[in-house]
């Protein structure tokens, strides 16, 4: 019996350290410092980098996560501390619904809003909103899971003391759960990083554009490169060179998706040891 | 139905009786009582409303001197006029129609400490929590009838703020929970520091205050940064005790304290509770009819009828309960017939 459960705890080890090993056996050689500097060169042509897809990552990313974090995270407490009622049941199932609501779904309900109505053309904004849709409700369900896992008795204890309700929570209750909350939240992260669909249709991809750092307003309405869209269109040319920049620009984005996790773990450590 | 029992009336008054500060338990600005160090808005009332409790003599107090009081010292002097407790018509509710308990009245006599025991699932905690409006947190659907005076003011009254009643009526609670991720010393605090006191030189006047008076500063002077955790249970009880008189309550409730505890940490415990009541009133749930008769004043006997719901059967002084109970399901129980 232990003998089969160790085997697969071994096969879902091995089967990511077998994708990892083949990513980095594939990507490896795409990797130079152009390659981390420059913006994509025409396709067939070598050389050239995927810079722009790397800020326009971070760029949606940041977008995503400075809306779905407020958003899921004080949507996760109000489920669970004070979702009794039947709104906290339709909250609840709205989240549901959402984490199992294709991507793509999501891009194209964004893309006739924000896209066809708002701005009038395929925009970074709009990728950045549709990536917070798919990052709220991961966010949400964790930290109502995480919340309730924290013991009754420490409510009781702060509240017995005259604390108010929303300091206990605020000052006891999320403290303790800090650890499982940045899980969701690196979770949310890591799965928006790697979306693929929704950008499709709502920043589309830009293989020439730079960013204005300038006119951060004007940058956010035009199309914006990405990771996951950049090896899109690399994968789906028929050169060989724009095949390894596929595999080159999939280490990337695991390489960024874990940076952030540990930036994330880390400013968190940081901020807790000068309290 | 209740038997309230008498007052010890026969003490001299030594003093000019005090005026006698009500707890505000109206939000609003404070007077601010500085005496007592806390920042808590406290009204002094003019006229007292109230007799305040009669002050007890080293040597004459009556509990002290009672025939057969196995009990620990008693003699310790009243540094503080607590306040008694008055439930009338008590009826508790966790949703639907049927109440865990009904219509229960006793008066938590001020500086002394009451036990509440029953069988299991009588309403003593339930009860216990209905008295520091601990008991609308179990669920939304909670609820609570009839009234709780705390020096005259029904603490279930219009506009009264259950957080300030918490103030002023604190809770130990069965399992010690002290808050893990604080040390020591912020666990003593946690209850000033939460509300917005934060005046490090009082601080560290407060916490050595409150251990001491947790009997619990010697043992831990040396490692006040250390995690709350990492005490053994019974300091963990008692950081618990000292982090709930920090914030200077009248009343202290406590449901079964010492009930995961070893019998030495235990018996630190009762000895801390005979010197409590020199400054609060002290309601304590018991399953240890012993442990009742040790440190309890009076006692109280709950028992769930027929109906299925808590009620107060008999309530008088610890030692006519348990020598001489007058109602033949109080003999039934403290025998140990049933329960
Ligand atoms: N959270 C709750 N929800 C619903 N009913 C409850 C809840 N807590 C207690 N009850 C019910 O209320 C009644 C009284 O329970 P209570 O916990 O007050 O008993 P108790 O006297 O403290 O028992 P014990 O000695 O075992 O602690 C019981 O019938 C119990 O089933
Ligand atoms: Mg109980």
């Amino acid at each position: 019996m232990t003998g089969l459960i160790g085997g697969s705890a071994l096969v879902a080890v091995g089967i990511l350290f077998i994708i990892l090993g083949y990513i980095i056996y594939r990507g490896a050689p795409a990797l130079n410092l152009a390659f981390f500097t420059e913006r994509p060169a025409p396709l067939g042509q070598t050389g050239g980098g995927v810079l722009p897809a790397i800020l326009g990552t971070l760029t949606m990313v940041g977008i995503g996560a400075l809306i779905a974090i407020p958003v899921g995270v004080g949507a996760g407490i109000y489920l669970a501390e004070y979702g009794r009622g039947r709104f906290a049941e339709v909250v609840r199932f709205v989240a549901d619904l959402l984490v199992g609501l294709p991507s793509i779904a999501i891009g194209a309900f964004v893309w006739a809003i924000l896209v066809v109505r708002v701005v009038g053309g395929y925009n970074a904004f709009a990728g950045g909103v549709a990536l917070a849709i798919i990052m709220v409700p991961i966010i949400t369900r964790t930290v109502e899971e995480i919340l309730k896992l924290v013991p009754n008795s420490l409510r009781e204890a702060s509240l017995a003391l005259g604390t108010p309700r929303w300091k206990t929570i605020l000052l006891v209750v999320l403290p303790v759960a800090r650890g499982g909350i940045l899980t969701g939240v690196i979770l949310s992260l890591a799965r928006a990083g790697g979306e693929t669909a929704p950008l499709l249709l709502t920043a589309l991809g830009n293989q020439f554009f730079f960013f204005r750092w300038s006119d951060p307003i004007n940058t956010l309405q035009q199309p914006m490169a990405a990771l996951p869209l950049q090896i899109y269109d690399y994968a789906r040319s028929p050169y060989a060179d724009s095949h390894t920049k596929a595999w080159g620009a999939s280490l990337v984005l695991i390489i960024v998706i874990g940076i952030l996790s540990i930036g994330v773990r880390l400013a968190v450590r940081r901020s807790n040891l000068q309290r | 139905m209740s038997k309230r029992p008498d007052i010890p009336t026969t003490v001299p008054v030594t003093h000019d009786a005090p005026k006698l500060e009500t707890a505000r338990l109206r939000e609003g600005p404070g007077a601010g009582a500085a005496s007592r160090g806390v920042e808590y808005d406290r009204e002094v009332q003019g006229d007292l409303r109230r007799e305040p409790p009669v002050p007890t003599q080293r040597g004459g107090d009556p509990i002290a001197t009672r025939p057969g009081d196995t009990g620990l010292t008693r003699t310790h002097e009243i540094e503080k006029s607590a306040y008694s407790v008055v439930a009338k018509q008590v009826s508790a509710w966790y949703g639907g129609d049927k109440p865990a308990i009904k219509d229960v009245s006793m008066t938590f006599e001020a500086n002394r400490v009451t036990a509440l025991i029953g069988p299991s699932g009588c309403g003593k905690s339930t009860f216990l929590r209905c008295l520091n409006r601990m008991h609308e947190e179990t669920s939304g659907r909670a609820r609570v009838e009839g009234e709780i005076l705390l020096a005259d003011q029904n603490i279930y009254g219009k506009g009264v703020d259950p957080v300030r009643v918490r103030r002023f009526i604190g809770m130990i609670f069965q399992k010690p929970n002290p808050f893990p991720m604080m040390s020591i010393y912020d666990n003593v605090v946690a209850g000033l520091k939460l509300n917005g006191m934060r005046r490090r030189a009082d601080l560290d006047e407060i916490v050595e205050r409150s251990l001491r008076g947790a009997a619990l500063w010697n043992e831990v002077k040396d490692k006040l940064k250390a995690s709350g955790a990492s005490l053994s249970g019974g300091q963990q009880q008692r950081l618990c005790i000292a982090r709930t008189i920090a914030v200077e309550p009248e009343v202290i409730l406590m449901d079964e304290p010492c009930s995961a505890l070893d019998p030495i940490s235990t018996y630190k415990i009762e000895e801390l509770i005979g010197e409590l009541r020199t400054k609060y009133t002290v309601v304590i749930v018991t399953h240890n009819m012993q442990q009742a008769s040790r440190v309890a004043d009076y006692t109280a006997f709950m028992l769930a009828g027929d109906e299925g719901y808590g009620e107060l059967v008999e309530y008088g002084e610890t030692q006519q309960i348990f020598t001489n109970p007058r109602d033949k399901r109080t003999e039934d129980y403290i025998t140990g017939r049933f329960g």
